[in-house]
Order: C-alpha cells, then sequence, then structure tokens
C-alpha cells in the first residue's frame, strides 16, 4: 500500500484539485512514453527469469515428477514414466512400512536438530554481539575471527572436521587422551555422538551469521536509550533484558526463521560427515530424501517427500510469521 | 529511454541464451574428442592419472582422437551415472563396476554390444568367458565390456603369523577367528583384521559371499529379492562378529570408507590381515610392504560347509566399459578396442594389480606370479557371478548401507542379534521393492 500511494504522489497522477476531466489532447501530454512505463519491468525482467529458471521451473518439475512412478527404466525419458498418481506420497507417509517409519524418524531427527543448532547459535550471537558493542582494543581483530567460519568454503571446512572426530587418527580423541579427559577410543561420528557432532559443525558454521545479524541490529538502537536507562538506575542486566532484547524483536523475528530454514535444509554439513548413509542419529531429513532417490533409484518417492517437506516448511514458516507479527504488534 | 530499454531486454536475452548454452555443451560434438571417465583402481585417484595418461596419449597419437580423462571415486561413481543417464550430459566412455551391468543395462542409456559392435572392439572370443559372465542379463545384448578382472582374497603379513606361533594361514572361519584372536592385541594397538565397514561396496561384497556359504541368493530364480532369508543372516552376523562377538577387527573399521584405510592399517601393522581384490597389491607396494612380506590365500570357508552351502570365497568381480548412446560412439567403440587390446591389458592390469580379461594377456609373466595366480585360480575355480537382475546396483545401495549401520553398532558396543540382522536386511528390502 505505502508503495503504491508514495508512486502516486511521486509524479504518476495528477493532484487532486486538478482531477477535473482532462481533454483528449492533455491526457495525450501527461502520459508517459511508452519505453519509461516499461522500465520499471524491464528491470525486474533479468531477476524474474533467473528466479523461473533458477527456483519455480525446478521446483514444479520436482512437483511433476512426484507424481511420476520415475526408476532406472525411465531414467533417459523420464517424461514417458507412468503416471502413479499419489502413490509415491501414500508410500513416504505410510508410517507402518520401513520408508514411513524411516521419514517420521528423520523429520523427527531434524527437528531436534534445527531447535538444537538455532537456539545454540542465536545464545552465542548475542553473546558474541554484546561483547563486541563496546568498544575495546582488538575488538577488529575479534570480530574477523568470529567471522572465519561463515566465510570459509563448507566442503573445505567439514572435511577438516571430518578429519578432527575421525575415531582412530583425529585431533579431538587424540587432546581428549592427552588431557586424559577420556580414553581417546571415542567414536565421534557414529551411534549417538554422531548428533552431538553434527549438531557442534553446524553451530560453528551458522553462528557467526547470528552474530553479525545481531551486531547490525544492535548498532541501530540509539545510545540515549542507554544513556537514559542508566541514569534511571537500570544495571547491565536490565538494560539488556529491558531494552536490547525488545529493540532486537523485529531482528530475531527474520533471523531466527532464516536460521531454521537453513538447518533444516541443511545438505553440506551431514553429506561431508557422512556421505550417503549417516548414523540414525544424524539422518537428517535432505540426506534422507536424496538417499530414497539415489539408492534405490527412485526418483518419484524421493520427489513425493521433497514436496511434503516443502508443504511442512511452509505451514511452519506461515504459523511461525503469523505468531510473531502478532507478538511484535502487541508489543 | 527506449535504447536503454532495449540494451536490458538484449542483456537478459544473452544471459537466457548463455544458460541455454551452458546446459547443450557436450564432447559429442567434436568427432575427435571424448570424455572418460575412469573408477579409482589405484592407491589415490592422482596415481589412476599418473598411470593413465600416457596410455591416452599414446591413444591420442594412435588415432588422433584427444581423451579427456576424469577418475571419479567409487562411492561416486554410481551417483554421477545415474545423473548422466538422467541429464544425457555425460561422458562418451565410463568405467562400471562389473556387477551394475544388469541395472545400467535396464536404463538404455549405453550402447549395446550385438555381434557388429563386438567386431569393432576385437570380437567376442577375444574376452575370458568368466569375465564375459558379468556383463548384463542373460539373453539381452551385453552393454559394456571386460576391463579388469579381480576377484577376493585373504591377505596375512607372514612375520606377525609367525611371531604368534601361527604355521599357516586360516582356511575355515573357525580357524580365522581363533588365528585373529591371538593377533589382536588392543594395548599394543593391534588387531587380527581390519575391513571398510563404512563402504556399502564392500559390506555388499561380504554379505553376498558369505550368503553363498551358507547356502542362499539374494534374488531368486524370477530376479525377486530375498534378503532376509535365515541364511543370508546368519552370513551377514558372521561379518559383523569380526567386530562385535569377536573384536578381532581394529574398532576404526566401523569408520573405513575404503578399502585403502585397510590396507593401511595392513601396511602399518595395525592389522595382520585383510580381505581384498587383486588389486590391493598394488596399493600394499605402495605403502610400503614388499611382496615377500605378506601371502595371499582364498579367503576362509564354514567347515563344515552348512547345508547347501556352496564353496564360494568371490564374486566375479571386476571393471567393466561403456559407452553412452548418442555420443561419439565410433570414437568410443575404438577407445574401448584399445584399452582392450593385450598389449594395454597387459600394462594396465600389471600397474593396478589387477588381472587381465583378453586371453591374449594371460600368458605375460605379471600374472603368473604366485599371488596372482591365487587369485586367477579363486576367480575360475571358487566365483560366482553377482545376480545379474535389473535391482542389483539397488541391492548394493540398500544392503550396503544397512550393513553399514550395523557395523557402525558393533563399534560402538550394541552387539547385534540374528534378529538385528533378520529386520535390517527385511527394511532393505522394503526400500528395494518400492523402487519397483
Amino acid at each position: 500500500m505505502t508503495s503504491l500511494s508514495t508512486a502516486a504522489q511521486s509524479g504518476g497522477l495528477p493532484p487532486a484539485d486538478e482531477a477535473a476531466p482532462p481533454g483528449p489532447e492533455k491526457v495525450r501530454r501527461r502520459r508517459r512514453p511508452l519505453s519509461s512505463r516499461a522500465l520499471p519491468y524491464l528491470l525486474l525482467a533479468p531477476a524474474l527469469l533467473f528466479e523461473l529458471l533458477v527456483h519455480v521451473i525446478p521446483m514444479l518439475t520436482g512437483v511433476a515428477i512426484s507424481f511420476l512412478k520415475l526408476n532406472a527404466f525411465y531414467l533417459r525419458h523420464w517424461l514417458q514414466a507412468p503416471f502413479a498418481g499419489f502413490d509415491n506420497y501414500a508410500f513416504s507417509v505410510n508410517f507402518n512400512s520401513a520408508i514411513g517409519a524411516g521419514l517420521l524418524r528423520s523429520v523427527g531427527v531434524t527437528i531436534l536438530f534445527s531447535v538444537v543448532v538455532v537456539s545454540l547459535s542465536w545464545l552465542l550471537g548475542i553473546f558474541g554481539a554484546t561483547l563486541l558493542q563496546r568498544s575495546f582494543r582488538g575488538r577488529a581483530i575479534l570480530r574477523t575471527i568470529f567471522l572465519v567460519p561463515y566465510a570459509l568454503p563448507v566442503f573445505a571446512s567439514v572435511i577438516v572436521w571430518k578429519f578432527m572426530l575421525s575415531q582412530d587418527t583425529g585431533m579431538v580423541n587424540h587432546v581428549l587422551s592427552s588431557l586424559h579427559l577420556s580414553d581417546g577410543k571415542t567414536f565421534w561420528l557414529l551411534g549417538n555422538n554422531a548428533f552431538v557432532s553434527t549438531a557442534i559443525v553446524a553451530v560453528w558454521r551458522l553462528w557467526p551469521f547470528a552474530l553479525l545479524t545481531l551486531m547490525a541490529g544492535m548498532q541501530s538502537i540509539p545510545t540515549d536509550i542507554y544513556e537514559a536507562a542508566s541514569v534511571d538506575g537500570a544495571g547491565m542486566w536490565q538494560q539488556f533484558r529491558r531494552l536490547t532484547l525488545p529493540m532486537l524483536k523485529p531482528v530475531d523475528q527474520v533471523l531466527i526463521l532464516v536460521l531454521f530454514l537453513w538447518t533444516f535444509n541443511d545438505f553440506n554439513v551431514p553429506y561431508t560427515l557422512f556421505a550417503d548413509s549417516p548414523p540414525a542419529s544424524a539422518d537428517l531429513v535432505t540426506i534422507h530424501i536424496r538417499q530414497s532417490s539415489f539408492i534405490t533409484w527412485n526418483f518419484g518417492l524421493g520427489s513425493a517427500m521433497s514436496v511434503l517437506m516443502l508443504l511442512f516448511l511452509l505451514v511452519v514458516t506461515v504459523g511461525y510469521l503469523f505468531v510473531t507479527s502478532r507478538r511484535t504488534h502487541d508489543a | 529511454m527506449r535504447k536503454k530499454a532495449l540494451a536490458f531486454l538484449s542483456a537478459a536475452l544473452l544471459a537466457a541464451s548463455g544458460l541455454a548454452a551452458c546446459s547443450s555443451g557436450g564432447s559429442g560434438s567434436d568427432a575427435n574428442t571424448i570424455t572418460y571417465w575412469a573408477s579409482n583402481q589405484a592407491p589415490s585417484l592422482q596415481k589412476d592419472k599418473e598411470i593413465l595418461t600416457p596410455r591416452l596419449a599414446a591413444f591420442t597419437k594412435q588415432t588422433g582422437i584427444k581423451v579427456n580423462l576424469e577418475v571419479i571415486a567409487w562411492d561416486h561413481l554410481l551417483d554421477r551415472i545415474t545423473t548422466a543417464t538422467t541429464s544425457g550430459d555425460g561422458p562418451d566412455v565410463v568405467n562400471i563396476g562389473n556387477t551394475w551391468s544388469a541395472s545400467l543395462q535396464a536404463t538404455g542409456a549405453f550402447v549395446d554390444f550385438d555381434s557388429a559392435t563386438f567386431k569393432k572392439v576385437g570380437g567376442k572370443e577375444k574376452f575370458l568367458a568368466t569375465s564375459l559372465s558379468s556383463t548384463g542379463a542373460a539373453g539381452k545384448a551385453p552393454t559394456s565390456v571386460p576391463l579388469y578382472g579381480l576377484s577376493y582374497g585373504l591377505f596375512y603379513n607372514k612375520k606377525k603369523f609367525a611371531d604368534a606361533g601361527i604355521a599357516n594361514p586360516p582356511t575355515s572361519w573357525t580357524e580365522f577367528v581363533a588365528d585373529a584372536k591371538k593377533l589382536t592385541n588392543p594395548a599394543k594397538g593391534e588387531y587380527g583384521v581390519s575391513f571398510a565397514g563404512a563402504s556399502y561396496t564392500e559390506n555388499v561384497h561380504f554379505a553376498y559371499i558369505l550368503g553363498q556359504q551358507y547356502g542362499s541368493d539374494y534374488f531368486d530364480a524370477s530376479g525377486k529379492a530375498t534378503f532376509a532369508t535365515p541364511q543370508n543372516v546368519k552370513g551377514v552376523k558372521r561379518y559383523l562378529d569380526w567386530l562385535g562377538a569377536d573384536k578381532i577387527s581394529i574398532p576404526s573399521s566401523a569408520e573405513h570408507g575404503q578399502g585403502q584405510d585397510a590396507v593401511a592399517d595392513f601396511t602399518s601393522g595395525k592389522a595382520a590381515m585383510i580381505m581384498q581384490q587383486t588389486g590391493t597389491t598394488a596399493s600394499i607396494a605402495a605403502g610400503g610392504m614388499k611382496e615377500s612380506d605378506y601371502g595371499v590365500v582364498p579367503l576362509p570357508i564354514e567347515n563344515p560347509l552348512p547345508p547347501g552351502g556352496r564353496k564360494i570365497t568371490s564374486f566375479v568381480a571386476g571393471i567393466n566399459i561403456s559407452a553412452f548412446k548418442e555420443k561419439n560412439t565410433e570414437a568410443a567403440l575404438k577407445f574401448i578396442n584399445y584399452m582392450t587390446s593385450p598389449a594395454v591389458q597387459v600394462d594396465l592390469n600389471k600397474q593396478f594389480g589387477s588381472l587381465p580379461v583378453v586371453g591374449a594377456a594371460t600368458s605375460d609373466p605379471a600374472f603368473q606370479t604366485p599371488t596372482k595366480k591365487v587369485f586367477v585360480d579363486v576367480l575360475r575355480n571358487s566365483s560366482k557371478t553377482m545376480p545379474m537382475v535389473v535391482n542389483e546396483s539397488q541391492f548394493e545401495t540398500t544392503v550396503g548401507a544397512a550393513l553399514k549401520d550395523l557395523v557402525a553398532q558393533q563399534a560402538t558396543g550394541k552387539i547385534a542379534s540374528e534378529a538385528d540382522v533378520k529386520a535390517a536386511l527385511t527394511a532393505a528390502q522394503q526400500k528395494l521393492t518400492s523402487g519397483g
């Protein structure tokens, strides 16, 4: 709405007092040339085109594939694959079968994983941003160091983690046994430890983004509010709780949603750590769906699972935005 | 303004056409260039490149056809081939695991070797019959020809055996476990055996070989999956027990993603035995161990053999070579003919430690050493061809992944019961049948 009224004021339409029915000549003179009217659309066209190419068309193709029985025999000419109706969806949600039960378990693991990773990333981010808010010697260097995990290429950094976490020759076990904290024979990438390891690596990758966003958010809070608060006798903790946190609410609303979507959809970290078949505790849904496609060459089933995940994330996102915006308005 | 608008429009069109150009690119357009995806046969991908490059250069010199080489690790090869099959944007020539032959044949993406095509690569009779048995489903024209021959053997460290007072290498699994226990000393970081428990291909090889020894197949005569038979369960349990109940394997076997990891344990003295394929001889040499330091014998067999059990110690292992359809087929077939010519077979198999697949190359002295003779003998007398059914590659991925999970459980202390194994194999079969 705002943008429409702004456009009207900026010269698109005549002011109200001149709104008398203009003669045909007047209209012709006032109407902008075609090229000028088309310009906004032309400017948008490349972005729209790439959006279509990169997101929309592949997504619709995925939805189409989910209704096909697309297996090894039809890979080359997938348009000729037989129509499967809702069979792939029925398979995915039949929780009595190995496939449905596996998907359900994987979604559960992924939700838990996302909650842990997003919470820890946000906590570390807010802690770091608060520390870095005040000026001190070496602040710029610390900032840079904190941002390194986010700047490193994912594959390179996660493969280093994989080496460090390996049981026989990994640095983590070596350090822990040197410090007499363990016998140095722990499997960090197997069993339930795999969940902990994946979460640690994911938090290590993600928290700098939370830090960056929260730092930017804090810089937009006027300093005089803090000065007024301290005159009124508010301590550090009270200032943080009663000023910083409420003022950061709009930033948090977006940040937490983005962190959640990224974590839920993260493919790079688990795939680099475990390749095709992760341990049950770290069986995140992205890898699970990939496996369902590639392990049995059943791309229809994989696509159906992807569509279900898309719907799930849509519901979560809309619900989250609904709840958080209402709270923001109430506040 | 109009000019500007036109400029934007042209930029957008250019960008779009650029993308289209990207997707239509392929080597098929140039008659004198082919792309070749080689599998990993040497101790490292780099070493593969070093071995193949001079051979490819000689081919280019001979025919004028340039070969773009990419070596692909085993963990990714099937995925890459699947993707190439779907997109149609694959190489001209590709190495495949010979057990995948029937599955890949079913995709219809590869050139059929009918009698006319066979002639272009030197004729069917040029290849060994054993190797030809693993090139596709019965009654259909194969879509690949053999390239390197392999079979399984048990490698043992002679000095460690002598130190432990073991006179002869084991011939039965009972002897194997007893010997391995004598060779295991966790305090010193020494173990009886090492294996690649996180490699789906290696896992499935043992599931198949041991299943045969207990007397069961993974597919019945009609091609229907029969994974969770009591015999297959016993076979898998035997394999898992190395790490679980028997505790004779180095624990990190559960994290070993490729055979090379087990070889490293063998050459560094951490493990006294490994069960690997022919080509391992090259990796052991690269690890600094002399041929005189180790011995090779066929894999142990249950003694007495269970009812219905078979004296199988390997599958007909090996690498095949295929040409993608709708590519540079003529040049691809010339290249396949060259790669399977006797001189190149002798040279490459010597360097990769594998066995020739063409009759004319087998008599070369390089393949008459005592070690090589064991592998040749296993391939001829105690190997069985993996089921040549369309679902074979899915059998490998589903059962291989299920075993990877079970092996990991052994390492973390949850010893699998026969019921656990049965449940895992049943779930694997459900996944396979959902693939249709």
